[in-house]
């Protein structure tokens, strides 16, 4: 499809709702780094900036009962899909209005009810239980899709080859989304992978591979649309490798310096807000002045959420030991 | 009817499956016409009833693992199935970090209702086939585990492992299965049991006094346990009166049942087909001695395997597991002791 077309489909309102995440999640990112660097924040954190057409791009062709399952890196997933930024504070401050009720912390940001599995922070972890998942939708005949996302690191775990397998044998609507940002921690995808695509790996168990431009929310829009709609048609599942880039450190205090200057800057070039910014203007979709006052609201809610997380109760004492068992209490 | 553990366990899969639909088997081999029923025919047949619901994986342990926990947490009730207890090992991750884990990790909003058979036991095939992984699993909060001597606790436990809102890993024991034809262990131990047909379970966290005794007790759990029982018989002609614990659920422990007997008998040997190191006799031994060290007579003794893997020569594979002779003489000399 031209962009044009694209646009046209998915509409002004959806459009505008997807520049809004994508802000959301760059000013939610950037506010957290810095409160990490002040010490106001407990635990550690894994970011999303420069990512945020991925979840964005994704989590806009899901409908309401699809489920997603997220990694390590899951705060951009968690907006998208989402989950209010006061529960995702109040989890990251460790409280009990956390949509964890603070067990979870950041890496472990979900919630069910909102369609997303707590995340996995194993990497790998949560390929072959979206396959599970996946199967539950199949076997009781529901005509929904789970989504897993995962990185380019996790393509080379054990976990990736049975769980993409066991979903493509027993032909359930998964979709499989690799976020390729061409680094694992510090490791360059390069030193430890002699092919150039991911989604190659797809032909390996007989399921159709795809590739979008994970810096282009609109081109990731189109091809998770096209993978979601033929999972949930029994059509089966499909590996969609996004090319996307970490605008940031892998975590917490990483001054990235394992990334070339050249690199950084090529990648800073195609980040992912300004150019999507540029689209909607050209075509008449937002004006300036009503991006502007979008960006101002962004940051009145993302300061909201922060305080809310502030200012939430911390749990009580009791609570180490509730929430582990359905039907007992932990024994001693 | 009397039953073996496998065919009892057969006839409750397929009575759990009849009785909800959420309730699948998934697993290697366990449903393929003409095929196993699983390595010890347990599934044998179900797929005749239930095509859809019993499903035959590719060898992928993590996959299994994996598949099964994301369908509970979509309020399935998976039993996945691995060939031998040893496998699990593959799907660590799955059992320990997610299956586990995922329910705490949610602030206790998550279900993940799987049920985990994995055949146990030293049983003539080296290493990587024998293995009693129960302590592993034992060390990790968020997992019910179960360990049924009898086919009767095999299919009242199994109701309750499928019918349990948590996580339950139930260990089988290879020589008490009663499997029959080309599956079929030498060595085998009768763990037969009229099975009523009434729909009875055994409440997960119960253990059962197996014979009643004054001067010690003993704790031993599926091969285990028949051992003990015969090591008990022996040393009546000595004089000494055992009383046989079955612990049944080895988390949570009946510590109840457990500290009531070494109260009355003051002395306990814990029987384990594992290593010692870190063993399940470890854990029990440690809540006795915490427990109640005043009632304590004799030193709380482990009657264990070696601290190494398990070898293959049939000499050696005998004198690696505890056999009833050794539970006994280690018994009498305790007693003479104390």
């Amino acid at each position: 499809m031209s962009k044009k077309e694209i646009i046209t489909e998915i509409g002004r309102e959806k459009l505008s709702g997807m520049l809004r995440k994508m802000l959301e999640i760059r000013e939610f990112e950037e506010r957290i780094r810095f409160l990490f660097l002040e010490g106001k924040m407990p635990g550690t954190i894994h970011q999303y900036i420069g990512m945020e057409a991925c979840a964005v791009g994704v989590c806009s062709a899901l409908q309401k009962d699809d489920v997603i399952a997220s990694t390590h890196r899951p705060h951009g997933h968690a907006i998208a899909r989402g989950i209010s930024m006061e529960a995702m504070m109040g989890e990251l401050y460790g409280k009990t209005t956390g949509c964890c009720r603070g067990k979870g912390g950041s890496m472990h940001m979900g919630d069910l009810s909102k369609g997303m599995l707590p995340a996995i922070a194993i990497v790998g972890g949560n390929i072959p239980i979206v396959t599970g998942m996946a199967l539950a939708f199949k076997l009781r005949k529901e005509m929904r899709v789970a989504v897993s996302f995962f990185g380019d690191g996790a393509s080379n775990e054990g976990a990736f080859h049975e769980g993409l397998n066991m979903a493509a044998v027993c032909n359930v609507p998964a979709v499989f989304v690799c976020e390729n940002n061409q680094y694992g921690a510090s490791t360059n995808i390069k030193r430890v992978m002699n092919i150039e695509n991911i989604a190659d790996r797809a032909s390996a168990y007989g399921i159709r591979g795809d590739i979008a431009d994970g810096m282009n929310v609109l081109d990731v829009y189109e091809h998770a649309k096209g993978a979601v709609d033929r999972s949930r048609s029994g059509e089966g599942p499909t590996l969609l490798e996004l090319k996307t880039y970490r605008l940031c450190g892998h975590s917490r205090r990483d001054p990235n310096n394992y990334m070339s200057d050249e690199e950084k800057e090529y990648w800073e070039k195609k980040d992912p807000l300004p150019s999507f910014e540029d689209i909607l203007k050209a075509d008449g979709i937002l004006s300036e002045e009503e991006i502007a006052e979008m960006k101002k609201e962004v940051k009145d809610s993302v300061q909201k959420a922060i305080d809310f997380g502030r200012e939430s109760h911390e749990p009580d004492p009791g609570d180490v030991t509730r929430g582990l068992y359905v039907t007992m209490e932990v024994p001693q | 009817m009397k039953m073996g553990i496998a065919e009892a366990l057969r006839k409750a899969i397929h009575g759990e499956m009849e009785r909800d639909t959420s309730v699948f088997c998934i697993g290697e081999d366990i449903g393929i016409p003409g095929g196993y029923g699983g390595a010890f025919t347990v599934t044998l047949g179900l797929e005749k009833d239930f095509r859809e619901r019993v499903i035959d994986t590719p060898i992928s342990e993590i996959g299994i693992f994996g598949a099964a926990c994301g369908a509970a947490i979509m309020g399935m009730r998976p039993i996945a199935d691995v060939q031998y207890g040893d496998f699990l090992f593959c799907a660590m991750d799955q059992v320990v970090d997610q299956i586990a884990k995922l329910r705490y990790m949610s602030g206790g909003k998550l279900k993940v209702p799987v049920v985990m058979r994995a055949p146990v036991g030293v049983t003539g095939r080296g290493a990587q086939h024998s293995q009693n992984p129960e302590s592993y699993f034992m060390s990790c909060p968020g997992i019910k585990i179960v360990a049924p001597a009898t086919a009767y606790d095999a299919v009242g436990l199994l109701r309750s492992a499928v019918r349990d809102d948590d996580p339950v890993l139930m260990f089988e024991h290879k020589l008490l299965y009663g499997s029959k034809g080309i599956r079929a262990e030498s060595g085998s131990v009768d763990a037969s049991s009229e099975i009523p047909d009434e729909d009875y379970t055994v409440p997960l966290g119960k253990g059962v006094v197996r014979r009643e005794g004054r001067d010690i007790t003993i704790i031993g759990s599926l091969l285990m346990m028949h051992f003990s029982l015969q090591a008990s018989q022996m040393l009546d002609a000595d004089g000494i009166s055992c009383e046989v614990i079955d612990p049944r659920t080895l988390w949570p422990l009946d510590l109840e049942l457990i500290l009531e007997s070494v109260k009355k008998t003051g002395r306990v040997v814990i029987v384990e087909e594992s290593p010692k190191q870190g063993g399940v006799g470890a854990e029990i031994g440690m809540q006795i001695t915490e427990n109640i060290p005043d009632y304590l007579l004799a030193p709380v003794t482990r009657i264990a395997a070696p601290n190494t893997p398990a070898p293959f020569s049939p000499v050696l594979e005998k004198l690696y597991v505890p056999q009833p002779r050794r539970i006994a003489d280690t018994i009498k000399r305790l007693i003479e002791e104390s």
